[in-house]
């Protein structure tokens, strides 16, 4: 039980958290953009990366860079938003998502050129994990992570319930053309949904890196289980992309657990296939997933 | 001076050659994106089927992955073909009435899929290592006459395959796709069974991706589960459709031939650099061929050719 | 004083022509109902003012001047509020949150304003915190129309705001627009129950084929044989050409 919970319930809710942050933005893409967002895992990237310049430069804890890397990758997201697919919004949803393909491979071949694609990590050393009551061991990296997590969701919740343009965001999703009709200011919905999904993602890479290590195929990997993340809890519903996160990042991780005998009964190579199962799974028996989101 | 003019004639020959079965590839694509409007994403995953498949039917016995067959090219041609067209079967059993972008994510899932098993099986595919030594029809010609004729191998059937493709966007079933494509509610009224035509595209596109898959582990002699890095197959194929013009199969060879020149001559361009700087400008070349799409997507999003539409029966060519 | 008009405006959808140069005007205080066939053209027309459509001649005038062609959110900003047919409220919000958004546009307190559109709908303060895609067809359509004079319009628009509602609802619905023409705003509003709307209306145009057909007040309309053969119960409806 102890080794159940120490060795595959908390790097199920720490890799659940990083998968959570990450669907938030996929997520609200889709409902208030419409379309799947392939460079979303590319966003990922670029925070690690410039978190990993400004930890040469400048020595400080990775964590604690977290506001200025998210002001940088912020900056880019925008940037992409104005060249590449406000030219297309009004094209048909299939374009953007192969406008977004693109630039998922621009993106990761911009950080390849300029850091090149040797591991890195963004905190040397190997922490030791603390033993609680006697029972626990979490390095205090988990708890971070964790932590910052829980604060970040509960920063987009307040966003989302008191403030206006939280209000807008949410109407919105629900209708676009009725957001246009209401007098919305949807490109500052449009901006701030970009803002919201760049800063988790910042947040979500840097997490992974300090956890894990940096690489360029970093947000590759993260795509697949956030869309499905995003999926399972209901495409356009935030609160479900952080429920669909935490879902799939625990379940990847137990899946592996010796259940009978000494042995794993599922292949850990085919870990990332487990994202890819339950999506399917939801994707024919409730395509609007756990919390009803949109179907089509 | 001869040397370095039969050393163009050969790079020429290359060119024309990887063209070629790119050509294949897009012309795969285009039956399922073009046609029936299916967004494959995960075109590298049954490239790699054909590429594999072809790969194990043809080469010796060996200790390190499943082989010993050798079987004739045409066979393994035809088993590649076949058994992407039984796995297409299934993937659109599952997959196919998804909306577009949620099919592109299951795709691209399946392909991932497919990497994991060909690095995890082993015993069959010899994982990362990949099968080498794979034989190549010709070969044993002197050169250049062996390359020329898998050259003209792959033409001839660059060919085959698009008078195959002209002939069925002609006919009444090449109508009812567009039709599909165009207007699937009042497709369904007329009383057509969508979900047939749907899986039918879909299984022919990614039987014709096998055939590509095939020739390219032919060509090359080795395949290993990185042919599948989405780089490479699924996006350098959809750049090709959408600049050579997508739902015409002239603009999909031509995309091909474009896009392919484009990334190659590129890479002699690079390896004139300096070699730290060389290893980088891959990365490079790839943004490159990125902002080329972005291009297009924008402002040419019909592509160099668009689209025909075959006339209707009994109405004058204008 | 003309709060609205158009006059002549020709437009349609890509290449299909709806409108084939109608003219209409909406008064201080009038509830205005166009009424015509399917595919006459009323819901086109009213899109047309909310900038909804291309229109390619005449002109639309909101207090004189030129609104022509400009966008919907331009058009809300200038005081004028639609409410869609369908889609006219944000389900997954709730009956406040949507009166809210409503007020968007609005740089002062909407508080005010929403109290006494709670005044106006009493059922919208009760189930103010319920999420808006649970409440009944009518309760719905309160919702869509509170929203919409959370800015306090100069007009508003409706389009077809019984539908689909049962007979009980429509008779609640006709009193609620009366209601909102007494408290100061003028209604153009397009609807297929011509008779009942054309009890409520001060005047009303009937739209055929993309054209003006007849005009006149509610009650003469109501009066008038020709449009009762054609609308009100009488003999076969005409063949409409044209929109899909």
């Amino acid at each position: 039980m102890n080794e159940f919970i120490n060795f595959y319930l908390i790097p199920g809710l720490v890799l659940g958290s990083i998968y959570a942050l990450g669907a938030i933005g996929i997520t609200m893409t889709f409902g208030i953009l419409r379309f799947a967002n392939f460079a979303h895992g590319e966003t990922m990237t670029l925070g690690v990366y410039f978190t990993w310049s400004l930890v040469q430069f400048t020595d400080i804890h990775p964590l604690l860079l977290l506001p200025v890397s998210m002001v940088l990758t912020v900056g880019c997201v925008l940037l992409i938003d104005r060249g590449f697919y406000k030219p297309l919004r009004n094209s048909p949803t299939i374009i953007l998502v192969i406008a977004s393909f693109g630039l998922m491979l621009m993106v990761r071949s911009v950080v390849q050129f300029f850091w090149g694609v040797q591991l890195k990590t963004v905190l040397p050393g190997i922490q030791m994990p603390i033993v609680w009551f006697d029972y626990l061991r979490l390095s205090p990296k988990h708890i971070y992570i964790i932590g910052g997590a829980l604060v970040l969701m509960y920063a987009v919740h307040y966003l989302l319930t008191y403030t206006k343009i939280g209000k807008a965001m949410r109407a919105m999703s629900d209708s676009p053309e009725l957001a246009r009709l209401t007098g919305i200011d949807t490109e500052k919905v449009v901006r701030t949904t970009w803002i919201v999904g760049a800063t988790l993602a910042c947040a979500a890479g840097v997490f992974l890196a300090v956890d894990t290590q940096v690489d360029t195929m970093m947000g590759f990997n993260l795509l697949l289980p956030m869309f499905a993340a995003a999926i399972l809890g209901g495409v356009g519903k935030p609160y479900g992309a952080m429920a669909g996160g935490l879902i799939i990042g625990i379940a990847e991780e137990i899946s592996t657990y010796p259940w009978l005998g000494d042995l794993w009964q599922f292949n850990p190579g085919y870990k990332q296939a487990i994202a890819f199962f339950i999506m399917i799974i939801m994707l024919l028996w409730r395509p609007t997933g756990l919390f009803r989101g949109k179907s089509f | 001076m001869d040397q370095q003019l039969y050393g163009y004639g050969l790079y020429i020959i290359s060119l024309l050659t990887m063209g070629g079965i790119y050509a294949i590839l897009t012309l795969g694509l285009n039956v399922q994106w073009g046609f029936t409007g299916l967004f494959n994403a995960g075109i590298a995953g049954f490239f790699g089927i054909g590429a594999y498949t072809a790969a194990i039917l043809t080469t010796s016995p060996h200790t390190s992955h499943l082989g010993g067959f050798e079987l004739p090219y045409v066979v393994a041609a035809i088993a590649a073909m076949l058994i992407s067209g039984i796995i297409a079967f299934g993937v659109g059993k599952v997959c196919l009435k998804l909306r577009s972008d949620y099919l592109a994510i299951a795709t691209i899932g399946i392909a991932e899929i497919f990497r994991l098993i060909l690095k995890n099986e082993t015993d069959i595919t010899n994982g990362p290592r990949g099968i080498s030594q794979i034989p190549k029809p010709f070969e044993n010609l002197p050169e250049p006459w062996n390359q020329l004729a898998f050259l003209g191998l792959v033409l001839g059937t660059l060919l085959l395959v698009y008078v195959m493709l002209e002939v069925a966007r002609k006919s009444p079933w090449g109508r009812v796709m567009t039709a599909i494509r165009d207007n699937e509610t009042s497709a369904r009224a007329a009383g057509k069974n969508v979900e047939t035509f749907r899986m039918e595209g879909f299984v022919i596109g990614c039987m014709i991706m096998a055939l590509a898959g095939a020739f390219m582990a032919h060509y090359l002699k080795f395949i290993d589960p990185n042919a599948t890095d989405p780089l490479l197959a699924t996006f350098i194929v959809f750049v090709m459709l959408v600049v050579g013009g997508s739902a015409n199969n002239k603009g999909a060879i031509l995309g091909a031939f474009v896009i392919w020149t484009l990334w190659s001559a590129s890479e002699i361009l690079t390896t004139q650099l300096p070699s730290e700087l060389a290893i980088r400008t891959a990365y490079i070349r790839i943004f490159i061929i990125g902002l080329v799409l972005q291009f297009f997507l924008q402002k040419f999003p019909q592509g160099i050719l668009p689209e025909t539409r075959p006339s209707s029966p009994g109405k004058n060519k204008s | 004083m003309r709060v609205l008009e158009l006059d002549n405006v020709v437009g349609g959808y890509g290449d299909t022509q709806i409108l084939h140069g109608v003219s209409m005007h909406v008064d201080a205080g009038e509830i205005v109902v166009i009424i015509g066939p399917n595919g006459a053209g009323k819901s086109t027309a009213m899109k047309a003012v909310f900038g909804l459509l291309k229109l390619t001649g005449g002109a639309v005038l909101l207090d004189g001047k030129a609104i022509t062609n400009t966008p919907p959110e331009q058009v809300v900003r200038q005081g004028v509020c639609y409410v869609p047919q369908t889609g006219n409220i944000f389900p997954s919000l709730s009956v406040e949150e949507n009166l809210e958004m409503g007020a968007f546009v609005r740089t002062d307190d909407f508080r005010p304003r929403l109290n006494e559109i709670y005044e106006m709908f009493p059922p919208l303060h009760e189930k103010r915190l319920q999420a808006a895609g649970t409440l009944s067809g009518g309760q719905r359509q309160m919702v869509a129309m509170g929203k919409a004079l959370m800015l306090e319009p100069k007009i508003l628009l409706l389009d077809e705001p019984t539908a689909g509602l049962s007979p009980k609802f429509r008779g609640e619905i006709f009193e609620t627009v009366k209601q909102i023409n007494s408290a100061g705003t003028p209604i153009l509003m397009v609807e297929q129950n011509a008779k009942q709307a054309l009890g409520i209306a001060s005047r009303g145009y009937v739209l055929v084929d993309g054209k003006n057909r007849f005009e006149g007040s509610g009650q003469d309309l109501l009066n008038d044989p020709e449009v009762a053969e054609m609308f009100l119960g009488g003999g076969k409806q005409p063949v409409p050409s044209g929109k899909a």
